[in-house]
């Protein structure tokens, strides 16, 4: 498989996991950050492409972001909002401990 | 009475309307077909009760004379839109029993249109392959076969397997970098991906929101503007929805394309492309030729970039939209040591290979250092494919490609890079980047039996013309081939 100029290392992968809250075993880290570096090395080609003075695409359909009242227009569902939680106790989500 | 199944959505609806068969009935044969057509795992959830006593309603609403555009009709939903009260899975683990208390933009339309829904169809997970293999909920087997099960395309393999077996009348579909165009060409049918912001995506499950659209997979042209002309349409709840009225597309179906100036992309003419496919597209630029259209060469020089640009667009916004399941206020939650822990958990349970692969893809590109290298490069890499099209609208109105590079392949082929997947979707991730519709119409048999379709690009906003050029390329064709019904 292709190698990328700027690579990725079963490290990067690691930090990569973190950031995405996603659990690595370890020794996944390495066939990974292969996998990584097939698609990463493919997508290199797009530095031949000659962007000097190009705008990035912000919108594929060309129009202003609409204007709207700034008043409440929906709400009132706390039962409904609760209804998929996978724990909820009287009204409120229970969530695991998250300060010591 | 004769096999209701083999109706067309148009045909259904004025037999219904003449008086030849109710609702009811015509409900009826679809669960059946539904049922006998199980092993093509093309549901994720049915909701045959729901479906019958919502045909029953709808025979009682034509009775007090209130007939809305899908009146009547038995159609299925890719399991990508949220329906109230019914369980919505994004072909995922981790939204586990998911249902919605609300219903999305596109649904809702239909059913105030007088849809009666058959269920939930499968799709790749998050609306991520071109196979429909990375479901959680199983692979979606092709009607069409050669010796082996084949894939039917993805992500709406669901919808395209359940079209093509005559088990509904047709279905929602999205399309995010293709999902909507290839499975239809895989399986015989027609796929229309309209415009960026002519469907709501507000109730979709968000896979990459510059991208995703929704669309129809029908059985024919005519029947993909009657669905499309329900689902679109202005919505509030969707900031990018596209604030202009829904033309007569089944208006357009049949004009003449008589003057039309197709233009034909030699950068579509790619290295390994199979020789029926070029024969087909040959085929096809003969077939418009000979229905009055002139036909132009054009370029598109920044084609080979598309599906690298694609491939750093979309997992970026995927690992941002994704962000939302924790684990915590819907689906699946995996307890772990602590909050971080219980995080991780529940998205490697929840979320499959692919994903979690285009999710750290996203995370990558879009973290410090590499955003400008990657995600700005990208994006201005989109700009230049736009400019390509601009360029290519001084001299032709209409576009005209294969859709697919490969007619359907076998189910569990060995795919060893990711890569090799993704070029599945090398002549429909261009209008996906730069907003276009564009709709596979099914031209023509392989040699060994298998359907294959060819694709019609038109200008923002001008799907009128893309159903002109797509029906005429639809009778030049004359696709009359349908599966043996081996599933039975």
């Amino acid at each position: 498989m292709a190698q990328p100029q700027n690579g990725v290392s079963a490290e990067d992968v690691k930090k990569i996991a973190r950031l995405s809250r996603l659990h690595v075993e370890e020794d996944r880290l390495a066939p990974i950050a292969e996998d990584l570096n097939g698609i990463l090395a493919w997508i290199e080609q797009l530095g031949e492409v000659d962007v000097e003075g190009v705008e990035p695409m912000t919108s594929a359909v060309d129009m202003a972001a609409p204007m709207r009242t700034d008043k409440v227009t929906d709400g009132g569902k706390r039962d409904e909002i609760l209804k998929n939680a996978p724990k909820a106790d009287d009204g409120f989500f229970v969530v695991p401990r998250s300060v010591e | 009475m004769s096999d209701l199944t083999k109706m067309t959505l148009s045909g259904a609806l004025d037999g219904m309307a003449k008086g030849d068969f109710s609702s009811e009935e015509l409900t009826k044969a679809h669960i059946d077909a539904c049922m006998d057509g199980a092993d093509l795992n093309a549901f994720i959830t049915t909701t045959f009760e729901q479906a019958i006593e919502g045909a029953k309603a709808s025979d009682a609403r034509r009775a007090s004379g209130t007939v809305g555009k899908l009146e009547g009709a038995p159609l299925a939903i890719k399991d990508l839109f949220c329906t109230e009260g019914v369980k919505t899975t994004a072909g995922s683990k981790i939204l586990g029993d998911f249902t919605p208390t609300y219903e999305s933009t596109v649904t809702a339309n239909m059913k105030a249109d007088g849809m009666v829904m058959l269920g939930k169809l499968n799709l790749d997970e998050f609306a991520m392959g071109s196979s429909n293999e990375t479901s959680a909920f199983g692979p979606v087997i092709n009607p069409w076969r050669n010796d082996v099960d084949l894939v039917p395309g993805g992500s709406s393999g669901g919808s395209a397997s359940a079209v093509a077996a005559d088990l509904c009348l047709g279905a929602t579909a999205t399309d995010t970098g293709g999902s909507i165009r290839q499975p239809a060409s895989l399986t015989g049918t027609v796929g229309i991906k309209p415009t960026y912001g002519r469907c709501s995506r507000w109730g979709t499950v968000a896979f990459a929101s510059s991208l995703d659209q929704a669309g129809p997979i029908a059985k024919t042209v005519k029947d993909s503007a009657i669905l499309l002309e329900s689902m679109a349409g202005y919505d509030p709840k969707d900031s990018t929805s596209i604030n202009a009225d829904v033309p007569d597309w089944v208006g357009a179906c049949g004009q003449s394309v008589k003057g039309l100036r197709i233009g034909i992309p030699k950068e579509y003419q790619i290295d390994g492309m199979p020789a029926d496919i070029q024969a087909l597209w040959d085929q096809g630029i003969e077939w418009m030729k000979a229905a009055g259209a002139e036909i132009v060469p054009i370029s598109l020089p920044h084609t080979k970039y598309a599906l690298p640009a694609y491939y750093v667009v979309a997992p970026a916004e995927a690992s941002s939209n994704l962000a939302r399941y924790d684990g915590m206020r819907y689906g699946l939650r995996v307890d772990g040591k602590d909050l971080a822990d219980t995080y991780e958990r529940t998205r490697t349970e929840g979320f499959g290979d692919e994903v979690r692969r285009r999710i750290m893809i996203g995370t990558y590109v879009l973290s410090a250092g590499y955003y400008d290298a990657y995600y700005l490069r990208a994006q201005k890499v989109r700009t230049r494919i736009v400019q390509d099209f601009e360029n290519a609208w001084e001299t032709c109105d209409a576009i005209l490609t294969p859709t697919a590079p490969s007619a359907a392949f076998a189910v569990g082929r060995k795919v060893s890079d990711p890569v090799q997947m993704y070029l599945n979707d090398i002549f429909t991730v261009t209008t996906n980047l730069a907003g276009l519709p564009g709709i596979s119409v099914p031209a023509g048999l392989d040699k060994s039996g298998l359907p294959l379709g060819l694709q019609i690009i038109g200008r923002a906003m001008d799907e009128a013309t893309v159903f002109k050029a797509a029906s005429a390329l639809e009778d030049a064709a004359g696709f009359t081939a349908k599966p043996e019904a081996w599933w039975k």
